[in-house]
């Protein structure tokens, strides 16, 4: 084991206690949401499945429902104990399901409404770590009315001479690197642009800062509220490019776990992912995405309220390497919301 | 410190393999299945339409009169009264077979499959009409051809762009293995091969000792009801036929066949022995007694009938709702039509937003080889009603439209971003939209 892994926050679960009132073993029945009509379709029924498999195995019924017309008679005939989201993009992200589950008082894993929707959207959460004085990666954001009521080529004038290149083009909104192209050449600047806009409206245009890319998750297992960060995992895709397809090929990627850098860069990183969680308002968990620069800065580039929980998402990789069982880990974030009712 | 991958078999898979990854495009399908998404990308036959009451009592009287045999192991070729049967179907297409010759595959995927196994070494070329059916690109794939694509026009395949591929290869030093050709009512590209070129490309593959493979699925599916001569009718030698009842009858039961010279054909019955053992004998069986019981032909009229229906909803939704610019192929069967963008537009590109205003179709690049045919795109109208294809070819019409207006803010030169290296096959739709 590295040196860096004698830092990293690790949990006993173990030593954990169940949250007061009601214990993990008696949830009752709970329902894993999954699916949806956002491009990320597919990689929410493969999170939601691996959660259902888990949950099971640690002895607890959980059914599996999709975000349709079916889900609100759903919920009353099953009148789960609580409801663990695992839609990601759109309406699983922007608050818009958790709002409709808190008028149906249904309680449910995550962060609130409110703070949802400022999380899903880049730019805003962006704005509010830079204003916290937590470095994040310079940025313009753009919608594509902008560059058709200015001139596309002066609009993309004025943010290359700001950024310079290289620069990620993402969208505002959304996941799994759908939409998302680095740009080296500025003649491919107009083309990352369209690939962006198809996924919606406005476009996050980055400065690329290269380094090591880490994702940290949080979570609050504890019963009191309070955040734990679980190990760095370090991703090292082949490419270089942690794309859709290095994401949800297994193989595809190697991970470490804890990532291999400094001490003093993990306490960073983890620092960072537990002031996010805080500075954005999120609950029970998330999962901040970042990149340790060459010079040991630390980068803040986004914050996930619904990460991927698949075979290849580095959550449950995570939670693994500090010793949790996945499925003892589901039942006590269902557990915390169901305290909420 | 060794790394976590999560594929401990990684450094073990064949070379054929690479490539085989996630892919957006397959992710993006995941959403075109709901019901608020009309989808025009599927190629599912409207099996609806089938007299089930009828299929039913079938096979109840078929499991209770030979169901122990139905439930067991058959021959590796086949079985032969269905063998004798699928000679009586390829004789509407004026072929005449002997049922020696006939080799019954888990639909005409497996034949393409066995053929590839028994005639492509790694590196082999195969040529093939551009656009070519996904599921055929990814079977040569998975041996391991180079593909190489053959202009096609609203005639189908053209004889001088066979003759110039023939060319480069000899000028190469090097030997097409076959050409894979779909005549009639083309997937993806809707068209047929005209009458007076057929022969033609006929003597082309004589004369070069060019091996043709006919996938025919969609012969039987005129809406004239005139049904074209099948290449292999019309030469006894050079020919490999593939057929299947996917189209004229069930999908679901997967059988289909490749008709061969019997020196191949052994080698395919070996081939296909080592791969499933037996095609599935109570599918057969199955097949065989609704050939035996029930009306098939007229059950095809009925297809015809249903699927010109929404040929017609289709060509006059796109007539009405399309963008200038836009131009499609007139289907005269099948289940398909092939449009081209107006220039500058991309079909993958413009994926997303498409299925974020609920329709689905699958973008033109899935069906070639080497990356191109970001400029088409294939709708389906064999399985969505008449209005359900008016509504989506309408939002499909306002998602070019503003497909059109970005292309206009940023330029008609843009180079598209270059999607990650996927095999073909691995970048296409799931099996029930091919």
């Amino acid at each position: 084991m590295s040196e860096s892994a004698a830092v990293a926050p690790t949990v006993d679960p173990d030593t954990r206690p169940a949250p007061p009132g009601r214990s993990d073993a008696d949830l009752g029945r709970v329902l894993v949401l999954a699916g949806g009509l956002t491009y990320e379709r597919d990689v929410s029924l493969r999170s939601g499945r691996r959660v259902v498999d888990a949950l099971k195995a640690a002895g607890t019924e959980a059914i599996l429902a999709d975000a349709d017309g079916e889900l609100l008679g759903l919920l009353t005939v099953t009148s789960p104990s609580a409801v663990l989201i695992a839609l990601h993009g759109g309406s699983g992200e922007d608050g818009a399901i958790r709002a409709v589950l808190e008028c149906a008082g249904v309680p449910y894993v995550g962060t609130a409404p409110a703070a949802s929707r400022l999380a899903f959207d880049k730019p805003s959460a962006k704005e509010l770590i830079r204003r916290s004085g937590l470095s994040t990666p310079d940025w313009v954001a753009v919608p594509h009315t902008t560059f058709r009521e200015l001139g596309a080529n002066a609009v993309l004038d004025v943010i290359v001479a700001r950024l310079g290149l290289p620069v990620m083009v993402k969208p505002a909104q959304g996941g799994s690197a759908l939409g998302a192209t680095a740009v080296h050449a500025p003649e491919d600047l107009p083309g990352a642009m369209v690939t962006c806009f198809s996924y919606g409206p406005t476009a996050v245009v980055e400065r690329f800062v290269t380094g090591v890319e880490v994702a940290v998750s949080v979570v609050e297992v504890d019963g009191s509220g309070s955040a734990q960060a679980l190990p760095p995992v370090e991703i090292t895709p082949p490419s270089g490019n942690y794309d859709y397809t290095a994401r949800y090929t297994a193989g595809e990627t190697d991970f470490h776990v804890p990532a291999r850098i400094d001490p003093a860069a993990t306490r960073a990183v983890t620092e960072l992912a537990l002031a996010a969680h805080r500075i954005l308002g999120l609950r029970d968990l998330s999962r901040t995405d970042a990149i340790v620069g060459e010079d040991g800065t630390v980068h803040f580039l986004e914050v996930n309220v619904s990460p991927g929980l698949t075979e290849t998402s580095t959550l449950p990789m995570a939670a693994v390497a500090a010793g949790f069982d996945l499925g003892q880990l589901y039942q006590r974030l269902l557990a915390g919301a169901a305290q909420r009712r | 410190m060794a790394g976590i991958t999560l594929d401990p078999y990684r450094d073990r898979y064949a070379q054929r393999m690479q490539g085989m990854t996630a892919s957006e495009i397959r992710a993006l399908f995941a959403v075109a299945n709901r019901p608020e998404v009309v989808s025009l990308a599927g190629g599912s036959p409207y099996t609806a339409a089938l007299p089930l009451d009828a299929v039913g009592a079938m096979l109840a009287d078929l499991v209770a009169e030979r169901g122990p045999m139905a439930l067991n192991y058959g021959p590796g070729q086949g079985d032969p009264r269905l063998r004798e049967q699928i000679c009586e179907v390829m004789a509407v297409e004026g072929i005449v077979a002997s049922p020696e010759d006939v080799v019954v595959t888990v639909g005409s995927q497996q034949a393409l499959d066995l053929v590839s196994r028994v005639f492509l070494d790694p590196g082999d070329i195969v040529l093939a009409e551009a656009p070519s059916y996904v599921g055929a690109l990814g079977t040569f794939a998975a041996a391991q051809a180079e593909i190489r694509h053959v202009a096609m026009d609203d005639d189908g395949l053209i004889p001088e762009a066979l003759e110039a591929a023939l060319t480069r290869c000899t000028a190469e030093g090097q030997r097409a293995k076959f050409l894979y050709t779909v005549p009639n009512f083309h997937n993806p590209a809707g068209v047929s091969l005209a009458e007076e070129r057929r022969d033609r490309i006929l003597e082309i593959c004589s004369a070069a000792g060019l091996l043709i493979l006919e996938d025919n699925p969609y012969g039987l599916l005129g809406f004239d009801g005139e049904i074209t001569r099948a290449l292999r009718a019309r030469s006894d030698e050079g020919v490999i036929y593939l057929g299947s009842f996917s189209k004229t009858f069930a999908p679901g039961f997967r059988v289909g066949w490749v008709y061969a010279p019997h020196a191949t054909r052994e080698k395919l019955v070996l081939a296909s022995e080592a791969q499933v053992l037996c095609p599935p004998s109570f599918s057969q069986f199955a097949v065989s007694r609704y050939l035996e019981t029930q009306p098939w032909q007229e059950q095809i009229k009925i297809f015809r009938e249903v699927y010109r229906e929404r040929r017609d909803a289709l060509i006059e939704a796109m007539t009405a709702h399309f963008p200038n610019g836009c131009r499609w192929t007139t289907a005269r069967g099948g289940f398909y039509s092939w449009i081209t963008l107006p220039p500058g537009l991309h079909s993958k590109v413009m994926q997303p937003r498409a299925l974020a205003e609920r329709v689905a179709y699958v973008p033109g690049t899935g069906f070639y080889a080497d990356g191109q045919g970001g400029e088409f795109m294939r709708l389906s109208y064999c399985f969505p009603p008449p209005d359900r294809i008016r509504e989506g070819v309408r939002r499909l019409g306002a998602v070019i439209e503003e497909e059109i207006e970005l292309l206009e803010t940023f330029g008609r030169g843009r180079r598209v971003p270059p999607g990650p290296a996927s095999a073909p096959g691995a970048a296409a739709p799931p099996p029930d939209l091919v």
